[in-house]
Parts: C-alpha cells; sequence; structure tokens
C-alpha cells in the first residue's frame, strides 16, 4: 500500500497529513472522535540530524497540547542518513531524541502506534517506528537491519548458505515475517479490510508495558531473551 | 564469585580502554561490593553463534550485577568490547534490559552502562535491535522513576549503531579521549558512500568527528575522562548527582538545545570549524590537549553544559 | 565448532579455596577460561570448545603439561577459544589455577 491509500483508509473523511522532503506530519479528527497525530518518514527516505527534529517537534507539540491522543507513526524509510554531516552534529542525540519524545508521548497518555508498510532499517527504524507502544506492520512492509549480501560479506558466510540458514533461523534474517517472530512487530493488518476499525482497535487493546520479548518467546523467533530478563530480574532481587 | 584479576585492579593506574568489562566493573566499585546476575558458572551462552561455527562466551559478552559505589547500591552493566565487538547479542541484549526492569523494583542510587559496542550482532541482529529498543523504553521507565542511567564511554569498541542510541536516551554520559559516539561507523559511511564522504583510514577524522572531545564540546556528553578507571568513578559520581529529570520540559530543551546546534553549525564541514565557532581559540590544538587543558577549555563553551538531555 | 574433553587424576588437590574464577575474553588469539571447584579432590577435567578443528593432540599436550605442574585437583575447567596459541593457553590456564589459589 502506498502512503496516500493508507491515509485514505485511516481517515476516510479526508485528511491534512502533510508529506515533505519525505518527512509526514499532520493530524486531523479520527474515527468521530479527538485527533489522530501522525508522524512518519515516505518513500525508502534516510532518517537523518533534520528530519529527525522535524518529527520530534511534531511528537513534543502533541505531547504539549495535552489532549493524550493517539499518534500514528507511519514508516517507509531507509536506514539512519549515513554522512559525516549528520554524525558530526550528534545523530546519535537526534535519533535518541524522537526516541524519547515518542516514548514521553506513551508515558503521557498518548497512544502510540506504529505502522510499518515499506523499508525501515537500523538507526531509523529505532529511533521511529520501535520507539512506539504498539507496532503494526502492511503485508509487504520490509523492515532489517542489515540486507544478506552485507551480512555476507561482514561474516565471511557465503551468501547461498545464509540464504539457506534465513528459512529455518529467523533471528538474523531480514524481513517481515521474522521481525513478527522476534516480537517487535506486534501484529500484520489486512489490507482488504478498512484500516481505520483495525488502527481503532490496536488503540482499544493496548497493553501495559513492553510485551516484545513474550511475543518473541511465543513466536520463536527469539527464545530465549524472555527468560534471561526475568532471570536477571529474580537474581537481583534475592541479592 | 567470579572476578577478575586482583592484582590489576588499581583503579588508579589501570587504563578504561585496556580493561575488559570485568575487570572495569570490579575495579569501578567500592572494593568488594560487586555481585554478578548470572555469571559465567550459569554458562547463559548464545544459542545461535554455533550456526555461524563461532565461539561463545561465557556472559555473552556482557556482565551485569549490583555494587556499592561510595557506599551507595548502584546497578552496573558492562560490556565486553573484545568479544564479537561488544555487538548486542539476544542474551546480551537481554540481560541489559534485566537489570533496568530489575531497578524499577531495587530503586538503586543509580544504574551505570558502561558501553562498549559497534551495535548489532549481525548473526543475530533482529534479536539485537528489538533488545536495543527495548533497552531504551526500559531506560526512560528508570529515569521517569527518579532513578539516574548514567553512561561510560572508553572502550576499544567505541559506542556504536544501536548504542550510541541507547547513550542518547541516558540521563548522563561521560566520555574519555578513546571513547567514540557515533551511529554510523566510520567504515559502515565509506561501504555506502564512498571515501570522499568519510575516509575511514583518517584515523584523526574519526577521532574530530565521533570522539570524545568533540562530544564533550557540543554538549553530547557531560564529562571528559582521563584514561583511568578512578576517573570514570569520580565522573559517575559527580554525574549522579545532578542528573536531569526526564519530563516534556527536559525534552523542550533538548529539542531547542539541538535545533540551536544544526542552526549554528549545520555548514561545518569539520569539527574544527565546529570548535572555533563555539569559541575555542585554538582549535587545531584540541587533539593534543592533555586532560587539565582541554577542562579548561571546556569550561569557557557554553554549550557543553546543560541539563537538556 | 570442535569440543574436547580431558579428564586427568592428580596427586593433590589444588590448594585454596576459591569457588569459581573466569580469566580472558573470547577473541581472536584469545580465550576465556572458567575454573570451577567442584570435583572430588583428586580429579580435574578440562573441556574445551574450539573454532580451529584438527587441533585435539595439541590440546592434549598443552592440558597434560598443565595438570602436571599446577595439580589442580577438584577442578572443571571450560574453555571458550577464540584461536588462541598453546603459549596463550597455558598461560591462562596457570593464570586461572593461580586466581583459585587465593
Amino acid at each position: 500500500m502506498t502512503l496516500a491509500e493508507i491515509l485514505a483508509g485511516v481517515f476516510p473523511q479526508g485528511h491534512s497529513v502533510t508529506v515533505r522532503d519525505g518527512l509526514v506530519t499532520g493530524g486531523c479528527p479520527f474515527a468521530g472522535d479527538k485527533t489522530l497525530h501522525v508522524v512518519g518518514v515516505d518513500g525508502d527516505t534516510p532518517l537523518g540530524v533534520d528530519g529527525a527534529l522535524v518529527l520530534s517537534r511534531a511528537v513534543l507539540d502533541a505531547v504539549r497540547a495535552g489532549d493524550k491522543a493517539p499518534i500514528l507513526v507511519v514508516v517507509d524509510s531507509d536506514s539512519q542518513r549515513m554522512s559525516r554531516r549528520d554524525e558530526l552534529l550528534g545523530l546519535n542525540e537526534c535519533l535518541a531524541h524522537l526516541a524519547k519524545a515518542l516514548l514521553l508521548a506513551d508515558r503521557s497518555g498518548h497512544p502510540t502506534i506504529g505502522l510499518i508498510y515499506g523499508h525501515s532499517a537500523a538507526g531509523a527504524f529505532i529511533a521511529t517506528a520501535l520507539a512506539t507502544r504498539v507496532l503494526a506492520a502492511l503485508p509487504g512492509a520490509n523492515p532489517s537491519v542489515m540486507d544478506l549480501p552485507s551480512v555476507a560479506r561482514v561474516t565471511k558466510l557465503p551468501l547461498d548458505k545464509l540464504q539457506e540458514m534465513a528459512k529455518s533461523t529467523p533471528v538474523f534474517a531480514p524481513g517481515l515475517d521474522n521481525m513478527v517472530a522476534t516480537g517487535a512487530v506486534h501484529v500484520v493488518l489486512d489490507p482488504a479490510k478498512p484500516l481505520d476499525g483495525q488502527i481503532r482497535d490496536l488503540i482499544a487493546d493496548l497493553q501495559p508495558g513492553d510485551d516484545r520479548d513474550r511475543l518473541g518467546e511465543e513466536r520463536g523467533g527469539r527464545p530465549v531473551a524472555r527468560g534471561i530478563g526475568e532471570a536477571v530480574i529474580a537474581h537481583a532481587g534475592r541479592l | 564469585m567470579a572476578g577478575a584479576p586482583a592484582a590489576s585492579t588499581d583503579p588508579d593506574a589501570l587504563s578504561w580502554y585496556e580493561a575488559t568489562a570485568r575487570q572495569r566493573v570490579v575495579a569501578l566499585a567500592d572494593p568488594g561490593s560487586f555481585q554478578e546476575f548470572l555469571p559465567p558458572t550459569e554458562r547463559r551462552m548464545s544459542p545461535h553463534l554455533p550456526l555461524f561455527d563461532l565461539p561463545r562466551a561465557f556472559d555473552d559478552g556482557i556482565v551485569v550485577g549490583r555494587a556499592a559505589l561510595d557506599g551507595r547500591t548502584v546497578l552496573i552493566a558492562a560490556q565486553e568490547g573484545r568479544f564479537m565487538g561488544g555487538a548486542f547479542g539476544e542474551i546480551h541484549g537481554a540481560k541489559l534490559v534485566g537489570l533496568l526492569r530489575a531497578a524499577l523494583t531495587l530503586k538503586p542510587a543509580a544504574v551505570l552502562i558502561l558501553f562498549d559496542t559497534g551495535g548489532v550482532r549481525l548473526q543475530e541482529a533482529n534479536a539485537g535491535e528489538t533488545a536495543i529498543a527495548e533497552t531504551m523504553r526500559a531506560i526512560v521507565d528508570v529515569r521517569a522513576a527518579g532513578i539516574p542511567v548514567i553512561g561510560l564511554i572508553g572502550g576499544r569498541a567505541g559506542c556504536y549503531g544501536g548504542g550510541g542510541l541507547i547513550a542518547g536516551t541516558c540521563s548522563r554520559l561521560a566520555v574519555s579521549e578513546g571513547g567514540r559516539i557515533s551511529v554510523s561507523g566510520p567504515e559502515v559511511i565509506e561501504t555506502n558512500k564512498g571515501a570522499e564522504e568519510f575516509d575511514s583510514r583518517d584515523r584523526a577524522l574519526v577521532w574530530r568527528t565521533m570522539g570524545g572531545k568533540h562530544r564533550r564540546l557540543i554538549g553530547g556528553a557531560d564529562a571528559f575522562c582521563a584514561d583511568t578507571v578512578s576517573a570514570f568513578r569520580q565522573a559517575a559520581l559527580d554525574l549522579i548527582g545532578r542528573a536531569p529529570a526526564f519530563d516534556l520540559a527536559t525534552l523542550e530543551a533538548e529539542q531547542a538545545r539541538l535545533e540551536s546546534r544544526i542552526e549554528r553549525f549545520g555548514d561545518c564541514r569539520d569539527a574544527t570549524d565546529v570548535w572555533a565557532r563555539l569559541g575555542v581559540n585554538d582549535p587545531e590544538a584540541v587533539p593534543a590537549m592533555d586532560t587539565r587543558a582541554f577542562d579548561e577549555t571546556v569550561s569557557r563553551v557554553r554549550e557543553a553544559d546543560h541539563d537538556a538531555r | 565448532m570442535e569440543s574436547l574433553t580431558f579428564r586427568h587424576t592428580t596427586k593433590k588437590p589444588l590448594p585454596g579455596s576459591v569457588p569459581n574464577a573466569i580469566t580472558g575474553v573470547v577473541a581472536s588469539g584469545n580465550l576465556e577460561i572458567l575454573l570451577e571447584r567442584v570435583l572430588p579432590p583428586d580429579a580435574c577435567e578440562v573441556a574445551i570448545a574450539t573454532p580451529v578443528a584438527g587441533y585435539g593432540a595439541v590440546w592434549e599436550a598443552v592440558v597434560a603439561d598443565f595438570v602436571a605442574r599446577a595439580q589442580p585437583g577438584g577442578l572443571r575447567i571450560s574453555i571458550n577459544d577464540g584461536g588462541a596459541r598453546p603459549d596463550t593457553v597455558s598461560l591462562r590456564l596457570l593464570q586461572g589455577a593461580r586466581l583459585m589459589e587465593a
């Protein structure tokens, strides 16, 4: 699905969400109720210092408004923008700031919903979609940490062997199915059904806390993380 | 309790950069106070590395536990940069997440994260990436509960990739000359964008762009340390005492701080251009300055100290 | 990965009372050694996981030499090897035994 199709599905009555330099911002009445804020990255755009601060500004504006309105984070991005300028200016601070703004919004009572409908990777993925309370995907989305040819280069393993391993080992292979198995993506939406209803249901069903390790264990993509985290907590409590 | 060789843990003599994660933790804490959670004897090793025919570590490259710092209880995590580049795998990440979640009930005086990481472990990339997101959420929860989360950065692997984002989520950061904080590493930028964009073999360029002195001058870190464990200990104690709150006011201030930085320095090509605009008299001299001279330089730079993090 | 296990009988137990210790780091050309005082006082077991296959005879000799010199009775020793040279292995084993004697 394209961003235009998604927005038409979320806001059947029309909307004023805009895209500028690949950055998505806006907000409109949603499902006849209060505002739904929208921020995000479109068009496989890399996220650099400038873009991160545009998005964080929009998120903080929503928090300051104090309306506890939900925030939809739509993502079809590249990875973080890889450049000397971005690192010189503190890309790590800007991406972390965006993630913190989304986490603050969540803590302040704004339901935060990620929706990945295209690509996303690495720092851009962490600062946007992965900083929401619940992350949904549309079929065809392609989140990844690194593509397999690059993994082959770094790990010095043959590409065909990696492709074979990827079939049985979701923990390292790129792609939506594997991110679902890891628990990073909570749910895959049905593009044949109205999107506004599916988003409304996600908001209504929001769970407290961070349940991604439990999902990863149940789905088999992250078999031990939940148990390890629990064991650390238990050990800490015994001392 | 498994520990480091006792003979080499004099905090004044021990180089942070050269020390192992275990040596750092033992020497940083009050003597004899460190207690490890899931120590090596429990053999919580990666279930994934054998598929890649790679050796495992008994602690998966991270030491987590509890210690006293000047008599006060702190939780500590220390990454081992020499094992798989200190990268986040499934267990490695889950130990850090578990430690932060434990802080919510234990309410320590602080959580200290001794970063030494290249980012995500590619052999366990999806688990590592998700753990980084969980870590950032957990840090925010801990900070919001009024517990400072302090990052200490001076290891050989630096603090790259998702590690850089986690660092940016902490309440305060201390960094040494050898510490580097960045998202894309020099080799990653060069591989993707070419040597004209970033020549990763130009080590001076790497230190200027990503190193501890640049981060300290622009306010990307809150303390600059000599490369000893005792210097990091002193910095940690100092930073715990002045950690900013996690709230809208802090993030609004950070928004303004970062916007102002990009407005003022967005057209600079090199770190020395940034330092000149910050008012540093002799920017070319910064890389060679010793800690005392550098501290004096920092004290005259208004942007270096703030509560906007 | 290749797994090797060597079992020895020692003339005496390793002195000291430290229950366990770890030394070294798994890195290229290095290794980590975990020592645990969990066996009968005249027994020593050394288990090795190494990514470099085909050096069983070298490991056997290095371990036998260490056992003869240190008499590490009571120790179970577990090694994660990153491709260390035999002299590095010997050094780390003796280092580990010293930590246990403290």
